[in-house]
C-alpha cells in the first residue's frame, strides 16, 4: 500500500511588516517580506506525522501557487521533511480569487495524483478558511476540516473538530481533504540536516496551460468578486492613558461608567 | 421586493443571535426569507418573522446531524433554486464559511467572507471588510452569480420588525456527496454561563501577565460582573491555561464586540488582528511600552492584580 499526500501551502505577506494594497487593489507583494503561511505549517507537520507513524509507502508533496518568490514556502517545506514539491507559476494568475485558486490547486492535485489533501485552516492573510471546502468540493471528495486531530488508518481518515457548540468525531474514507488547526501539534523546525536535504529535492513549475486553464478563468478578469476601495484605518486617536498608583481600577470604572458600559 | 436568503444558525430551535443581526442587514437589500435546518427548524419561525422574515423554509432530517456540512449546502442549494434570490447570507462561523464556498461554488458564484456592513448597491450588494488586522477596511462586491455573502457577528444592531415569517417545507435531495464525512461522536461544549465569545457585547480577556490559570479566575469574576465573555491571547491558551475556543487572535478567534478589556496582554500583531475591530478598547499592563496601549481608548499602566480586582469591586458597588 502507498499513501500520497498533497499538503497545499501559501506564501504570504509578513503579518509583522507594513501589508498594504497595490494601485490595482490586490495585494501589494513587493513591499513586504513573505513566508510560508504558519497556518500551513501545521499541515506539513501532519502529513509527517501521518507519514511517521504509517506502515505504508507515503510520499508527500507541497504544492503552491504563487509568483517566483513562493518558491521560499516550497523550501520550507521540503526543509522539515516533505518529498517534492509543485510549484503553479503563471503570469495571468495575479489577482485570482478563492474560487479561481481553488479551480488551480484541485487541477494540480488531480494531475499529481493524490489519497489526502491536506491544508491549513485559513491562510494568514486573507483570512477566509475557504479553500479547503472548495477543494472538496471540486475534487468531489469528502471534508474532514478543521482539525485539532488527525489520524490515517487502513484508507480511513478520523479526527476532532472543535466546533463553537461541541466537539465532534468526523470520519471519511480516503480520498478526502483535511484542514488542521493551530491545535493539532507544533510544527517541527527543519533541521540542519533538512534544510540541506532539500536543496536536492525535486521542484516541479507548472502553468496555466500544463493544467488546462484558460487564463479568462483565473487572474483579475477571472475573479468572481471586484474590490472597489480600500482604504487605509485612520489611525486611532491618541487614548488616555493613566499610571496605576493605587486607583488605577476606580479610574478605569468611571471611564467604562462614563462609556454607559456600567 | 426580491428576495434574500438567510441561513439560520440555531441550536435546537434557539436562533443565534448573529442570524438576528443577519435578517437586519439583508432588509438592506430585499426581503428575507429565512432557511432553517435540522432539529428545531420549525421552532425558529416565530422569532425569525419577529426580525423580518416574510418566509421561514423549514427541513429536518437525521442527516444534518449524522454528516458535515454538505447536507445543509444541498438543502440552501435546492432553497436557491426555490426562491431565485438576489443574494444568500451566512452566518461567518467557520461551518457558515464553509456552507457558504460550496454553495457559491455550485452557484458559479463569488464569494465574500468576513463582511462587517453590507448596503445595496447599483450593481449589487456591497459588502465592508475589514483586513490585514483591521489596518483596511475595503468594499467589496461579487460580479458573478448570486452574490454568497458571509457577515461577522456583531456587525450590525438587531432591531425588530415584524413580517409574516409563513412557514413552508423546504424539499430536499440529498447529493451522494451528503453523507462522505460522518459524525461519529458530539460532546456538547460544557455552558460557562457566559454569552459565547464572538456574540458577546463585552468581551474580557487575559494573557501572559495573567500568569496561571487559577489567576483567570479575576478575568471571570470581572467578565461575570460585566455579563462578558472571557477571551485568551494564544501565549495564555499555548501554556494551557485557558481553553483553546476562547482564545482571540489571528488563529483564534475574531471578536468585535462593543467594549474590549485586554489584561495582561502585550498585544502582537497576530492578538491585535483578532480584536482590533473592538469599538472601545481598554488595556491594563504593567509595561507602558507594550503596543497594546497603541490601540486603546482607555488604558492603566499597572499590576493588573491590583487594577482588575478593584475595577471589578468598584462595578459591584455602583451596582449597588
Amino acid at each position: 500500500m502507498s499513501l500520497r499526500i498533497v499538503v497545499t501551502v501559501k506564501y504570504v505577506p509578513d503579518a509583522t511588516g507594513d501589508r498594504h494594497f497595490a494601485d490595482d487593489l490586490t495585494v501589494d507583494r513587493d513591499d513586504v517580506d513573505g513566508l510560508l503561511s504558519e497556518l500551513d505549517e501545521y499541515a506539513v507537520e501532519q502529513a509527517l506525522q501521518i507519514s511517521e507513524n504509517s506502515d505504508d509507502d507515503v510520499e508527500i508533496t507541497v504544492l503552491t501557487v504563487g509568483p517566483e518568490d513562493a518558491k521560499d514556502a516550497l523550501r520550507k517545506a521540503l526543509s522539515m521533511g516533505a518529498d517534492k514539491a509543485i510549484h503553479v507559476e503563471d503570469d495571468d494568475l495575479h489577482g485570482t480569487d478563492a474560487i479561481g485558486t481553488s479551480l488551480v490547486l484541485a487541477k494540480a492535485i488531480e494531475k499529481a495524483g493524490y489519497d489526502l489533501v491536506i491544508s491549513g485552516m485559513a491562510s494568514t492573510d486573507g483570512t477566509m478558511g475557504v479553500v479547503p471546502a472548495l477543494l472538496a468540493e471540486r475534487l468531489g471528495v469528502p471534508q474532514v476540516t478543521l482539525l485539532s486531530e488527525v489520524s490515517v488508518e487502513d484508507g480511513v481518515v478520523k479526527g476532532r473538530r472543535d466546533g463553537d457548540t461541541a466537539s465532534e468525531q468526523l470520519e471519511a474514507s480516503l480520498p478526502a481533504v483535511v484542514s488542521v488547526t493551530d491545535q493539532s501539534g507544533e510544527a517541527r523546525y527543519p533541521s540542519f540536516k533538512g534544510i540541506m536535504a532539500a536543496k536536492k529535492k525535486p521542484v516541479e513549475s507548472w502553468d496555466l496551460s500544463d493544467l488546462d486553464i484558460d487564463e479568462d478563468e483565473v487572474g483579475l478578469e477571472g475573479a468572481y468578486t471586484t474590490v472597489d476601495a480600500a482604504t487605509e484605518r485612520p489611525a486611532r486617536t491618541a487614548g488616555t492613558i493613566v499610571k496605576d498608583e493605587g486607583e488605577g481600577g476606580k479610574q478605569l470604572a468611571e471611564f467604562l461608567a462614563s462609556q454607559k458600559f456600567i | 421586493m426580491a428576495e434574500v436568503l438567510v441561513y439560520v444558525d440555531h441550536v435546537d430551535g434557539a436562533v443565534r443571535k448573529p442570524t438576528l443581526e443577519l435578517l437586519t442587514l439583508a432588509r438592506r437589500i430585499g426581503d428575507p426569507v429565512a432557511v432553517a435546518l435540522g432539529n428545531g427548524a420549525a421552532d425558529t419561525a416565530a422569532t425569525l418573522a419577529e426580525h423580518g422574515a416574510v418566509k421561514v423554509l423549514t427541513h429536518d432530517a437525521s442527516e444534518y446531524a449524522e454528516y458535515l456540512v454538505v447536507p445543509k449546502v444541498d438543502a440552501l442549494q435546492a432553497a436557491h433554486e426555490a426562491v431565485s434570490p438576489v443574494a444568500v447570507l451566512v452566518p461567518s462561523s467557520t461551518e457558515g464559511k464553509e456552507i457558504a464556498a460550496r454553495l457559491a461554488l455550485r452557484l458559479g458564484s463569488g464569494i465574500i467572507t468576513d463582511a462587517v456592513d453590507l448596503e445595496a448597491g447599483d450593481e449589487g450588494p456591497v459588502a465592508t471588510q475589514s483586513v490585514f488586522a483591521a489596518s483596511y477596511t475595503t468594499k467589496s462586491r461579487v460580479t458573478k452569480g448570486t452574490p454568497v455573502i458571509t457577515v461577522k457577528p456583531n456587525s450590525a444592531a438587531v432591531e425588530s420588525a415584524p413580517a409574516a415569517g409563513a412557514v413552508e417545507a423546504l424539499s430536499v435531495t440529498f447529493s451522494e456527496k451528503a453523507t462522505g464525512t460522518r459524525i461519529t461522536g458530539r460532546t456538547p461544549r460544557e455552558s460557562t454561563g457566559r454569552p459565547e465569545l464572538t456574540e458577546a457585547a463585552i468581551v474580557v480577556s487575559g494573557g501572559r501577565g495573567v500568569n496561571g490559570a487559577e489567576n483567570f479566575s479575576i478575568i471571570e469574576a470581572l467578565a461575570d460582573e460585566l455579563g462578558a465573555a472571557v477571551g485568551a491571547s494564544r501565549a495564555a491558551v499555548d501554556a494551557g491555561w485557558y481553553p483553546h475556543t476562547n482564545q482571540v487572535g489571528q488563529t483564534g478567534k475574531s471578536v468585535s464586540p462593543q467594549l474590549y478589556i485586554a489584561s495582561g496582554i502585550s498585544g502582537a500583531i497576530q492578538h491585535r488582528a483578532g480584536m482590533q475591530t473592538s469599538k472601545t478598547i481598554v488595556a491594563i499592563n504593567k509595561d507602558p511600552e507594550a503596543p497594546i496601549f497603541e490601540l486603546v481608548d482607555y488604558g492603566v499602566v499597572g499590576d493588573l492584580f491590583d487594577v482588575v480586582p478593584q475595577l471589578t469591586e468598584e462595578i459591584r458597588t455602583r451596582k449597588g
